[in-house]
């Protein structure tokens, strides 16, 4: 890309900024990131941790200052009322025009509300960027009892985050079971159970009708479906995200649910991108989602159409899928794809959980093939680069069973939880020996080849 | 969990703590201002049984009705944790502390005659300062040793090295030495080795350990030496710094546990990294070179610097010895964090950490593509590491200053960050999972 092009990325989530400085690497072209939101890039899995004290704002923050005037990447704090396509330019708030000649859309996602009667009514709200952090310091001060609506990865935290300042909290669940929407039985049921553990109550297979105020405008009470009203003063809305597209209707931008986008990431506009939370696959794979918003996948796009802008027009491939939650305590990783439930004829797991511990292991992998289609865990680490390179060459359980004893990631001193796994699956083959011979992980990411060639850090 | 019931239960318990230590604070105010118309014995030791009891149950019930994952709650938003006026009066009255102890023995008078007993029975000497000093510092490690124990009671690595830390300043920085001082032997400290106790290779030193110890004094030095020269090189080569700094050192012991409170306070600027490598490795140079030269000054009986060695040792100890690792080093724990010294002033770390850096299988490997950039490892690295910054696109941590306690590993949310030795080919290396840029922070 030439110098005198000006690549202007509206957001600065993780996806507008991996693309930002990955750009930044392979050209000396103008970048600007124009984001209402901050001024300086933040984690936004970490707000959770600057309401609970652990931080505070400027800690989660991972790019200093200095960082981007040293890359000569121009932040803009402002937010963008209109696109001219046809001019190139955005129109900023403060009246200011910002010409472009690629632009990059990462707007990112906002909370779905389903029209509930009294969802805007004070003290309701979402938890998905920075001014909704604050409005939730704000909200919560001094309260007795909240109410979390839906059971997703921000319902958890949510719930956390009000706890940790001694809030009593119930959480509205519409399945039988927390997070069933993702999670085999097993699992789910091992995190439910840890949950009400934790003194969170859960109110499982009910749905919000209706939120109460009282007179002065202020939400006071919950009412569910089963006729239950639950008190609360909070009521915390986490029923999953849709893309930040608003701005874009009645434009000529093609936009669905998100703004769609092939696996270059065009839009249909040229020289217009949509990466991250906000776009929407035209065509996904079988079996893949259109809209991919995770942490993760934001930062892939990022990666992927860097290159992109610069030349090497290679269609995105994501590769296997992993993830990462926590759940109060319990840890979570998950490798590739497993399923809520299967069919038995078709697909076999390997499933281990601790009998007083809250840890599980879960190999899941097809039955005639034995070939290993993901890896489910809770409280136990393995490592991400053997587990891709285990779900990208195809291997079946039996070659990944050889391999296991080097997967774990766990701290030192920990105790290792593999072998009972291992025990498992050879009486179930019992015609399968062990292996002669254990490959430790550093021979294994040798002959593997599970590093980058390249070493940076000096 | 605990209910509700009980957590006020626990809460109650809480304030009793703080009441006995509040009786205790007086029993010692009166030790120190009583003069001679109290016993100072009976007044200071029931300052010291009120302080290990109210402390016990304070800590006990701050920690343990709160769940692992809730441990560092509102630590940026208490008065006592965020540099507000509590931490300022605590950060004032630790450092009064120091300058009594330093310059002003004579008005603790009253405490160190509360010890006499006490010193009596262990060393068979009158009870000084410095005895004073010994027993508050044990005490200080020993209680907040409980308080760590409690804190990170989900994590095995982080009990098992806090144990270590208590046993090594128990044992090996109070118990043994006042046994060396009851049988007539050379005070000697066995978890402290050059060039962080520097004179215990100068000339002087090794002349009067030989003189006074016999066989036990020969053994010093050669257990010095060894420890020095041979054992910390093979030990940071299979371990990394962390088998000294946060295992045994006494410094360190009194940073992971009395100043665990303030490991978030350390400074993570380019600015403060770039201080650090401006004073610690001179320092290093300086002891070494003096070491050096006293030895010179030693072999060409004394005609080549005369009286230096006594000078040097006079003017080191009072700029690095007590004003560094004692006024700054401890008494700024509630501003600056716990491990200022450590970072800037100790040639032991500087020392190890070239070790570490250059001749260690030692890293901090990053899991694949997994940080999310929250910050929380960087927050609570005491010694001002940005591990974020490595996390965040996917490289190993090998960081000269790293003392290996383990804490980014631990308050990781996702489990990113895992402390190992590993073969030292390929170091450096990288996950494949994200793309990395080349950017030198110090530069």
């Amino acid at each position: 890309m030439q110098p005198d092009q000006h690549v202007v990325v509206i957001g600065n989530g993780i996806a507008g900024i991996t693309l930002a400085q990955r750009l930044r690497a392979r050209s000396d072209c103008r970048i600007t990131i124009v984001s209402s939101e901050s001024a300086l890039h933040i984690s936004r899995p970490a707000l959770m941790y600057v309401y609970m004290g652990h931080m505070r704002q400027q800690d989660i923050t991972p790019y200093p200052d200095w960082y981007w005037k040293e890359k000569k990447i121009e932040l803009v704090h402002d937010l963008v009322l209109s696109i001219d396509f046809d001019q190139k330019a955005l129109k900023l708030q403060n009246g200011a025009f910002l010409a472009y000649d690629q632009l990059v859309l990462a707007t990112g996602s906002s909370a779905v509300y389903y029209n509930w009667p009294g969802q805007h009514l004070k003290g309701v709200q979402a938890l998905i960027s920075l001014q909704d952090l604050e409005l939730m310091q704000q909200q919560t001060i001094g309260i007795k009892q909240a109410v979390i609506v839906g059971g997703g990865l921000i319902g958890i935290e949510m719930a956390e985050m009000l706890q940790s300042k001694g809030v009593e909290v119930t959480m509205l669940v519409r399945e039988k079971l927390y997070w069933s929407t993702n999670l085999p039985e097993q699992e789910a049921k091992l995190v439910t159970q840890h949950i009400l553990n934790c003194g969170i109550d859960l109110c499982l297979q009910d749905e919000v009708t209706e939120i109460v105020g009282d007179e002065k405008g202020n939400v006071r009470a919950v009412k569910t479906k089963s006729g239950v009203e639950l008190p609360c003063q909070f009521t915390g809305i986490a029923t999953g995200v849709k893309p930040n597209i608003a701005f874009l209707k009645n434009t000529a931008l093609e936009i669905d649910k998100g703004i769609m986008v092939n696996h270059f990431f065009e839009t249909s506009i040229p020289d217009v991108f949509a990466i991250g939370d906000c776009a929407q696959f035209k065509d996904p794979a079988p079996g893949e989602p259109a809209l991919e918003q995770l942490w993760y996948t934001g930062r892939q796009h990022g990666e992927a159409l860097s290159a992109i802008l610069t030349g090497t027009r290679n269609a995105y491939h994501r590769g296997p899928w992993f993830n990462s939650a926590k759940f109060l305590n319990i840890e979570y990783q998950t490798y590739g794809f497993v399923p809520r439930h299967w069919d038995d004829l078709i697909y076999s797991s390997l499933y281990w959980e601790h009998p007083v511990k809250t840890k599980a292991i879960r190999l899941f992998y097809e039955r005639e093939s034995g070939i290993l289609k993901g890896i489910n865990l809770l409280g136990i680490r393995f490592r991400h680069d053997l587990c891709h390179h285990w779900l990208q060459e195809k291997y079946t359980i039996h070659q990944v069973m050889e391999q296991l004893p080097a997967v774990n990631f766990d701290t030192e001193f920990f105790q290792r939880y593999e072998p009972e796994l291992l025990k498992q699956y050879y009486q179930q083959y019992p015609d399968r020996q062990e292996p002669a011979r254990q490959h430790t992980w550093w021979k294994l990411r040798h002959r593997l080849s599970l590093f980058s060639e390249k070493s940076d850090n000096n | 969990m605990v209910t509700t019931a009980t957590n006020k239960l626990y809460l109650y318990f809480k304030y009793l703590g703080y009441t006995l230590l509040a009786i205790s604070a007086l029993c010692f105010l009166t030790t120190i201002t009583g003069g001679n118309t109290i016993n100072p014995v009976v007044w200071g030791m029931s300052g010291i049984g009120l302080l290990i009891l109210g402390g016990l149950i304070a800590i006990v019930c701050s920690r343990l009705p709160k769940h692992v994952a809730h441990q560092n709650n509102g630590l940026w938003q208490k008065d006592l944790t965020s540099r507000g006026i509590s931490a300022w009066a605590l950060g004032i009255l630790l450092t009064g502390f120091y300058i009594l102890l330093y310059w002003f023995p004579e008005t603790l008078q009253g405490l160190i005659v509360a010890l006499e007993p006490f010193s009596q029975w262990l060393r068979n000497k009158p009870s000084d300062q410095w005895f004073l000093y010994g027993t508050f510092y044990t005490l200080a490690v020993m209680l907040m040793g409980v308080y760590a124990l409690l804190k990170y009671r989900n994590n095995r690595y982080h009990l098992i090295r806090t144990c270590s830390v208590i046993f090594f300043q128990l044992g090996f920085a109070f118990i043994l030495p006042g046994l060396l001082l009851a049988f007539n032997q050379p005070e000697f400290y066995f978890s402290y080795f050059w060039p962080l106790k520097y004179d215990y290779l100068f000339p002087s030193t090794v002349g009067y350990l030989i003189d006074n110890g016999q066989a036990l004094g020969v053994f010093m030095v050669f257990w010095g030496a060894v420890l020095s020269f041979l054992a910390t090189p093979v030990l940071t080569y299979f371990y990394g710094k962390r088998w000294y700094c946060s295992w045994v050192c006494g410094c360190g012991g009194l940073a992971e546990t009395a100043g665990d409170p303030y490991r978030h306070l350390s400074d993570k600027s380019k600015k403060a990294w770039q201080w650090e490598v401006a004073i610690i490795y001179p320092i290093l140079g300086f002891v070494i070179i003096t070491t050096l030269l006293l030895w010179i000054n030693s072999w060409s009986g004394g005609s080549l610097f005369g009286d230096l060695s006594g000078g040097f040792s006079r003017s080191y100890g009072f700029f690095i010895g007590s004003i560094f690792s004692g006024v700054v080093g401890v008494g700024f724990y509630p501003i600056m964090g716990n491990r200022v010294w450590c970072r800037f002033g100790c040639p032991m770390a500087a020392y190890l950490g070239i070790l570490q850096k250059h001749f260690s299988r030692f890293r901090i490997t990053t899991n694949g593509g997994q940080c999310i950039s929250c910050g929380n490892c960087s927050t609570y690295c005491e010694m001002g590491i940005d591990v974020r910054w490595y996390a965040q696109q996917g490289e190993p941590i090998i960081r000269s200053s790293c003392v290996g306690c383990g804490i980014c590993a631990h308050v990781c949310p996702r489990g990113v960050l895992k402390l190992e030795n590993g073969p030292r080919e390929g170091r450096y290396h990288g996950t494949t999972l994200i793309e990395r840029e080349a950017v030198t922070i110090l530069s």
